[in-house]
């Protein structure tokens, strides 16, 4: 029996670095959404901190650390990234794999910020953009799910079928900020 | 010329650029325009209607006259203006809007039919014949008026957007400005500090002041430099804020590599939007023209421009200078010439207590009349006010009319400048922008002095709204000269005084739409041009208020301004649009067996942002039809592959979904067995179809439900809003998954043989009957299996995780290749649809309702749904409606066509006999001949009868018999296997 072979969302398309920027592709791992029925965000959220150590996040934060982070996904909605989920969860909220829904990339060095600025409409400097702080918006023409991971370090996720246009939009431009620096 | 020891421009760098092919020496920090006028380069335009001779104006963004094209081929860029144009080494030129030559222009004959050209000229003209408009004089008057063209050739350059945010945006770098960013930036807040020009300072860079005991220009680098050093502030040079827009929000144009030889991959602009949470306009003031006879000539410009390329650059506009002005500014220009040596003709001043001066001759109560000299100024005529008049032989003619404080950007949100008569001018109203405060010349003090003042007290204010304590510091000493002037818009007299330079509108012309009722200030706007297009009305627009004012008897606060809009300058829709040319207008979406579909030869076509394959060319086939027609084949024979994946699948779970569902669907789901799959039809709240598909029910409280490609957004977002606001009672928690999901029909008398070659558990019809789903094994894999059929033959969608799309798609093509089958695209996929009369979104193109489609039954009476009160409007059902039908050709003529007009047979076809329309056409190789779905009144009643197809558009009349919209199988045997 011939097994299925898997790729990943960006497969051939990076990693690329331009400047001081880096963009690669996350490592295929496990990732959940977690909707919690009516009334359950309590119980979900003490599910989620006993079985995989951090609380439901709050609307624009992300819980948990590298390999075990539940991101803020939309209202009434938490992207739980790396376990798998423990399967008491649900019992309180609609549990829904999304491991291979998403393009998750990370976009790393020191001029990350103005690469976002040239795509992103929000405030993700870091005064306003903490470790920790995520927003749901665009990046050009793509709705993502962009979570600061590092001081200059972001995680975006965007839909698996738009990872051609996301890898193009962001390397255009790092591209323009790598010209700048060294114009 | 050049004058020894003065300006910024370096000059141990000489740099060579060329203009209409001549080469001209400049220095690095030059404009196009102080180039050509160090090289006396007089003639450097032709104007905007009467080609008449134009040179340089201004020493800004506002100069009016200086208009050329930069670069050559698809990367030249029309009506930059020669002031703002940095020179680099290599940079290439060109004089625009004039044939054969800039020297030698045929059009310019336009000047002499002046008397033709005024005002209004082409809505009197050319009215009649009608006809005639558009195909004479319309193209004629294109070709004689204009400015720079388009090289229409497609734009390889890269250009940039971007976002920024700060606490305060302080719009421009003069002394207000760079004494409000130096105020804020020592507390501490967040500062963007934008000026449009390429070194910072603004006018301090043009004149001769001192502060604090420096030079300006010194202060001003001194200043920049304590600024660069704060990491809370920002500098952005070559920038110009463009416009004000809602909650603090700002556009902002950014020149990024227009000034470079090699760009080296940098963008030619970038369009910035700032949002600030205070913003301090110091945009300064632009000094304004005086109309009189002849005052456009080459060598005319304004006061305060000469002394710019005098002290910046280090240029004299001419040998021989002469001022006319109407305040004692102007005569800085005089003072500053005579002090670098430049011979002053004289001052000309209107009025009769103007300052002496040992150094020239003042004449004093005078103005100046008429001009000479054909494409450089030679001499003007003055007359004083006892009527004697006088001429002086001058090569440059530097005039002031006053100045005018650039308030653009408080009239951006619909606000109204103030008339100040003191300064006889408009200055900002308080509060028209949130968060905006005004300091400086654009807030109408022209000191220096109370610039910096004005411009501390601005950004104190600010930070005592931000909440942050300001560390006081001392205010330089600067000059406080006080601003004399006397009125002076338009000096009376004979022949054409300019008042708009680029739009080519006079004294005359204001006075005609006066006398001819265009009274109001918007309809002389309109009438004349005046103010309009790249000018926006930054020179012209106060003295041509001033001349409708006097021309109706009107005082000029009354007669008020025309409303000044973004963008402040010129902005390129490349920049604006940046990183959306070409296929970056929108996102591209790729199933995951795009490439195993391009690597089979499959030319692929957009459904929405999707990808799809249109069909697979094999060996030996020529055109689309013949794979299509094989494709088909296989389906119905044997067993075909195709990517499903682009139809939306939306994961519902909660105990609410079946009530949910029930709600959202015309039929009934609550009902629906686990491991069953239903087909459902969706409503718009007004009773037109909205979108349909199959749902499938997995748990006792969880459902996936698919629908079209095309409205998939649609209705995720017509789900949310029902959850939301309709039904929030409802337990209902809903994700998309159709990006989760490599999902794959399988399709034909085979399809089941081959499945069963790839699933770890046999299926069989009792396992596995029609309309079952659930979880399988694929290879390993678990999966899920839907029993569904768009096709009508014993189908199957079988669905893995995305990452193993590929990979499937790879093993099920060729497994069904080894079985006579294969992949087929959307012209098969079509075409398997039309011979079932499964409808699409071309029947349910938002203009028809579950009767018409024949549906009216699958409206269940049993409950509520959205859509279903509104769909049993009067006129919504019965005889009178189109309803679908199936169309085949009975007559000598075999096509159909989609979109053609169905007529009885002995009718005329015309609009008034239409009966009906088609919607979809395809050649079936299954009952070989066209088949069509389309609608036809009362057409359910009308099976057997013959009708006229008629397709005006392509010219085909085909005689059709109308039946049941189900061609083959209308049994539907053979999806039960």
């Amino acid at each position: 029996m011939a097994d299925l072979i898997a790729k990943s969302p960006c497969a051939g398309l990076l990693p690329v670095t331009h400047g001081d920027v880096t963009l690669s592709e996350m490592d295929m791992t496990r990732m959940t959404s977690i909707a919690p029925f009516k009334g359950q965000d309590k119980a979900v959220s003490a599910t989620l901190k006993d079985a995989h150590g951090m609380a439901l996040p709050a609307a624009n934060r992300a819980t948990g650390k590298e390999g075990s982070r539940a991101v803020w996904f939309g209202q009434g909605q938490a992207l739980l990234i790396g376990p798998e989920p423990v399967a008491a969860l649900a019992e309180h909220a609609a549990i829904t794999d999304q491991s291979d829904g998403w393009a998750a990339v990370r976009l790393e060095g020191a001029g990350a910020e103005d690469v976002l600025a040239r795509l992103v409409p929000v405030d993700l400097r870091k005064s306003n953009f903490k470790r920790g702080h995520t927003a749901r918006s665009q990046l050009m023409h793509i709705m993502v799910s962009i979570t600061r991971v590092g001081d200059n370090a972001f995680l975006i996720l965007a839909f698996r079928s738009m990872a051609k246009t996301l890898v193009h939009d962001l390397e255009t431009a790092m591209q323009g900020v790598a010209a700048r620096a060294a114009g | 010329m050049r004058v020894n020891g003065k300006g910024l421009v370096d000059r141990s760098t000489p740099l060579s650029f060329t203009f209409d092919g001549q080469a001209v020496d400049a220095f690095q920090g030059d404009t196009v325009a102080s180039a050509l006028l160090a090289a006396e380069v007089k003639l450097v335009a032709r104007s905007f209607k009467y080609h008449r001779p134009r040179g340089v104006i201004g020493a800004g963004s506002e100069d009016p006259g200086a208009l050329i094209t930069v670069g050559s081929g698809a990367k030249s860029d029309p009506n930059v203006r020669a002031t703002v144009q940095e020179v680099y080494g290599g940079l290439e030129t060109r004089s625009q809007n004039c044939w054969p030559s800039l020297n030698f222009d045929i059009l310019s004959l336009n000047d002499l039919a002046s008397p033709f050209l005024s005002a209004g000229f082409y809505y009197k003209t050319f009215m009649w014949p009608k006809a005639f408009w558009e195909k004479l004089y319309e193209p004629v008057i294109r070709r004689a008026a204009g400015i720079g063209g388009l090289s229409g050739e497609h734009n390889p350059d890269t250009y940039e957007k971007a976002y920024a945010f700060c606490d305060l945006l302080v719009i421009g770098a003069g002394p207000a400005g760079l004494m409000a960013a130096l105020t804020a930036g020592r507390a501490g807040v967040d500062v963007i500090l934008c000026d449009e020009d390429s070194i910072l300072g603004g006018r301090l860079n043009g004149e001769t002041y001192e502060i604090g005991g420096v030079d300006g220009q010194g202060w001003a680098a001194a200043t920049v430099a304590e600024l660069a050093a704060m990491d809370n502030v920002r500098l952005m040079t070559r920038t110009t804020v463009t416009g004000a827009y809602d909650q603090g929000t700002f556009g902002a144009l950014e020149r990024v590599s227009q000034h470079l030889s090699t760009p080296g991959g940098q963008p030619v602009e970038c369009f910035w939007r700032i949002v600030a949470k205070r913003s301090i306009l110091a945009a300064g003031a632009i000094e304004r023209p005086v109309a009189f006879r002849n005052n456009d000539r080459p060598g005319i410009m304004t006061a305060s421009a000469v002394r710019t390329y005098l002290n910046r650059y280090g240029v004299a506009s001419g040998q021989k200078v002469t001022i006319f002005a109407n305040n004692d500014d102007a005569h800085r220009t005089a003072r500053d010439l005579v002090a670098a040596g430049v011979h002053v003709a004289g001052v000309i001043d209107t009025r009769q207590d103007a300052p002496d001066s040992d150094d020239y001759e003042v004449h004093k109560g005078a103005e100046v009349c008429n001009t000479e000299g054909r494409k450089a100024l030679e001499a003007v005529t003055f007359r004083f006010a006892d009527g004697r008049e006088d001429k002086l032989h001058t090569d440059c003619l530097a005039m002031s009319g006053g100045w005018n404080p650039s308030v653009h950007m408080t009239c951006h949100m619909n606000g109204r400048p103030t008339w100040d008569q003191d300064i006889l001018s408009f200055v900002p109203t308080e509060g028209t922008i949130p968060g905006m405060i005004t300091a400086g010349a654009c807030n109408g003090v022209f000191s220096t002095h109370a610039a910096l003042a004005q411009g501390m007290a601005a950004a104190e204010s600010a930070l005592g709204d931000l909440g942050v304590k300001s560390t006081k510091s001392d205010l330089p000493e600067a000059e406080d000269a006080p601003y004399r002037l006397k009125a002076l818009w338009a000096v009376e007299g004979k022949g054409r005084a300019w008042l708009d330079f680029q739009n080519d509108v006079t004294v005359k012309d204001v006075k005609l739409a006066a006398a001819e009722n265009f009274r109001s200030v918007e309809h002389m706007k309109r009438y004349t041009t005046q103010g309009m297009a790249p000018d926006q009305g930054k020179n012209s627009n106060v003295a041509a208020l001033a001349v409708l004012a006097d021309a109706t008897g009107r005082g000029i606060p009354e007669t008020g301004t025309t409303t000044f809009r973004p963008p402040y300058v010129p902005v390129s829709i490349a920049a604006m649009g940046a990183g959306a040319q070409g296929t970056g207008f929108a996102p591209q979406r790729f199933v995951t067996s795009h490439k195993a579909s391009v690597d089979a030869g499959a030319p692929m076509i957009e459904a929405g942002l999707w990808y799809r394959p249109s069909y697979y060319p094999a060996p030996g086939e020529t055109t689309w039809r013949q794979s299509c027609d094989r494709e088909v084949n296989m389906v119905r024979n044997a067993v075909g592959i195709c990517d499903v994946s682009t139809l939306g699948k939306i994961d519902l779970q909660g105990s609410g979904v079946g009530e949910f569902l029930d709600f959202v669907y015309t039929n009934m789901f609550s009902t629906l067995k686990v491991g069953k799959t239903r087909y459902g039809l969706m409503l718009r709240e007004d009773g037109t179809v909205m979108d349909d598909g199959t749902t499938a029910r997995l748990g006792e409280s969880h459902f996936v439900m698919t629908t079209t490609t095309a409205a998939a957004g649609a209705v995720m977002g017509h789900l949310e809003f029902v959850r939301q606001c309709l039904r929030p009672d409802l337990d209902v928690q809903m994700i998309s998954v159709t990006e989760q999901w490599a999902q794959f029909a399988v399709a034909g008398p085979k399809s089941r043989e081959l499945l069963n070659g790839l699933l770890d558990e046999q299926i069989d019809d009792d396992s596995w009957p029609f309309m079952a789903c659930g979880e399988v094994s694929v290879q390993g894999t678990k999966g899920r299996l839907f029993r569904i059929s768009f096709s009508g033959e014993h189908a199957y969608e079988v669905a893995v995780p995305s990452r193993y799309g590929d990979s499937l798609y790879r093993m099920l093509v060729s497994r069904a290749e080894a079985m006579g089958g294969g992949a087929y695209g959307m012209e098969a996929l079509n075409v398997l649809r039309i011979e079932k009369g499964h409808i699409t979104h071309s029947e349910i193109h938002g203009r028809t309702n579950a009767f018409d489609i024949g549906f009216g039954k699958m409206v269940s009476a049993k409950k509520d749904c959205i859509g279903k009160t509104q769909s049993e409007r009067p006129g919504l059902s019965g005889d009178d409606r189109e309803q679908l039908v199936g169309l085949k050709p009975v007559g000598v003529v075999k096509q159909l066509s989609a979109g053609a007009h169905l007529f009885e047979l002995d009718a005329d076809p015309k609009r008034e006999n239409e009966q009906g329309y088609t919607t979809s056409v395809g050649f079936s190789p299954t009952l070989e001949s066209y088949l069509g779905l389309g609608f036809l009144k009362n057409g359910r009643a009308r099976h057997g009868e013959e009708v006229m197809m008629v397709d005006h558009l392509r010219g085909i009349t085909t005689r059709c018999v109308v039946s049941d919209p189900v061609f083959f199988d209308p049994e539907g045997g053979r999806v039960r296997g």
